[in-house]
């Protein structure tokens, strides 16, 4: 249950299924999901927290707290509640920590 | 020889009254400038889903359909007459220009006039537990709703100090979601003793009865008067624990909480602009000092909707059409004087309706009362309440910016926008004096995060 999703759906969708990667594993979401929809629907978290041994997962999804920036293993780094998810998005939450 | 040209007139923010301003002065025959931070005009409380995720407006937007709809057609119904910018941030302000990044990169517009309508957020109190995962604003649950259709979690609990509780409870629970409680933060007395204040506007006071009324219908009575809490869990929400008037700890299994304390304006493209502020003893909060037209003390820059003074949504669009009409008034064009006082009429029933509403919901100080010390404050740059409490003890600070140099609170990506309005109150507290005394974080650009790429670009 600890790896489980936070997310739930409420209203199914019917668009395109785009493949995005989460540490390596491929994960669908539907076109109209934000980065963070898509995550959270599969984790508990999308980022490590730089200061302490714990994750976050965001908090207000309307760009003004900045606690969902995630890294992309390409370098981009993305607010995810204001980005539209894009196929082969290659999320890493699980990096290397920062201590 | 200077040669004619029609002003610069520049909008920021495509809410209710980003957008009104806009209508209003290409309705004059202007050309504004629209910078929207979202991908789709709205703002937060008419907010657009994604291209993808559309759902009838009916469904979105309730009893507000017919508004909300509206106010998505204003850019295309000016056909050309407003140069409107999606996914474009205006990071920096200056006397007559500004400073945006968005899909076409870095740019600088030198305006004549600027009217700012950039809303407001959640106000935000720290509490044990508030940043695990799983842990949102309660602004958050309903925009996770609106925007994309799906609940936070699989058991949610609300907390809340203002109207917004009944409302996201009630669609939450309408769409589907397990809403395990309500939980209100102030106590119940209030309402009933402001009900005469709040017949200013009868249609609001009854739309918020209803949402009421069907969530106890539906066995979800928002419980009043709840004196602390705290989330337990550990890599993610496990429990929240909630403190009753009688002194007992009650705690609700869950592994989503949606929690925020009112409202709280966006202000610091305000304050970057110069503008003067003042201290709102009722919402305990620095706020751009504005005229009831939306005039700042700077004559280019003009104020509306909640970024100047939270007034909802309905507030915001009079306020946005006001300060276009003050916009035109300065330039000189000729304005329609029955139409301006018709906006003031109802702007000044707002006025009296805000001011029953937030003496129903008074700030709820004893929340900030006997935090333990490890509770984080500052949750970009894990700063604890400790770490206040010790600055003040040991280096005699009592202003906020000074506060900020010696422990990092504020200083991380939010610039202080989640953390600064409890900061002050926790520095007061610590300092035994006035939250008036402790002052403001000063602005400072990009007032978001922006990318290096885009500015190389």
């Amino acid at each position: 249950m600890t790896d489980a999703g936070l997310f739930q759906r409420l209203v199914e969708r019917t668009g395109r299924v785009i493949v995005l990667r989460i540490d390596g594993v491929p994960v669908e979401a539907r076109e109209g999901d934000l980065l963070i929809t898509a995550i959270l629907l599969h984790r508990p978290s999308l980022r490590r927290f730089e200061f302490a041994d714990a994750m976050r997962a965001g908090f207000c999804l309307m760009a003004a707290c900045q606690d969902c920036w995630v890294q992309l293993a390409d370098g981009r780094r993305l607010r995810a509640c204001s980005t539209p998810v894009a196929e082969g998005m290659d999320v890493l939450i699980e990096g290397p920590s920062h201590d | 020889m200077t040669e004619a040209r029609d002003p610069v007139i520049a909008v920021i923010g495509a809410g209710p009254a980003g957008l009104r301003a806009a209508e209003t002065l290409a309705a004059a025959g202007l050309r504004p400038v629209l910078f929207d931070e979202a991908l789709r005009p709205g703002g937060q409380i008419y907010r657009q889903p994604p291209a993808g995720a559309e759902r009838p407006p009916a469904q979105l937007y309730g009893f507000e359909a017919a508004k909300a709809t509206r106010l998505h057609g204003v850019v295309a119904r000016a056909a050309g007459r407003i140069d409107y910018r999606p996914e474009t941030l205006v990071w920096s302000l200056a006397e007559g220009q500004l400073d945006s990044v968005g899909p076409h990169g870095y740019a600088r517009l030198a305006y004549d006039r600027i009217v700012l309508a950039t809303g407001a957020m959640d106000r935000v109190l720290p509490f044990p537990g508030w940043t695990l995962p799983g842990v949102f604003t309660l602004g958050a649950a309903q925009i996770a709703l609106k925007a994309q259709g799906v609940a936070l979690g699989r058991r949610v609990v609300l907390v809340g100090a203002g109207p917004l509780l009944p409302l996201v409870a009630h669609q939450l629970r309408k769409a589907g979601a397990n809403v395990v409680a309500a939980l209100d933060v102030t106590p119940f007395w209030p309402k009933l003793a402001n009900l005469p204040g709040m017949l200013a506007l009868p249609g609001t006071l009854a739309k918020g009865l209803w949402y009421t009324a069907r969530n106890r219908l539906a066995g979800l009575a928002v419980q009043a008067n709840v004196q602390a809490l705290r989330v337990e869990g550990k890599a993610r929400v496990e429990a929240l624990v909630w403190r009753d008037a009688a002194g007992r700890e009650h705690r609700i299994a869950c592994d989503a909480v949606a929690a925020s304390f009112g409202l709280r304006s966006e202000t610091q493209l305000a304050d970057l602009a110069g503008c003067r502020f003042g201290f709102d003893a009722t919402t305990r909060q620095w706020l751009p000092q504005v005229s009831a037209a939306g005039r700042s003390d700077i004559a280019t820059v003009y104020l509306a909707g909640d970024g100047a003074g939270i007034g909802g949504a309905d507030a915001a669009e009079l306020r946005g059409e006001r300060a276009a009409l003050a916009v035109l008034e300065d330039l000189g064009r000729k304005v329609d004087g029955a139409r301006q006082g018709v906006l003031d009429r109802g702007l000044a029933r707002h006025a009296r309706f805000r001011r029953a509403l937030e003496a129903a919901y008074p700030f709820p100080s004893h929340l900030l009362d006997n935090l333990p010390d490890d509770t984080l404050l500052c949750r970009c740059e894990g700063v604890s309440v400790g770490t206040l409490r010790d600055a003040v003890g040991r280096c005699e600070v009592t202003e906020m910016n000074r506060l900020k140099a010696l422990t990092r609170i504020g200083m991380g990506r939010c610039q202080g926008r989640v953390c600064g309005q409890a900061a002050a109150e926790l520095l007061a507290r610590a300092c035994e004096a006035d939250i008036a005394a402790a002052g403001r974080l000063r602005g400072n650009p990009p007032v978001k995060p922006i990318p290096f790429r885009k500015i190389e670009a």
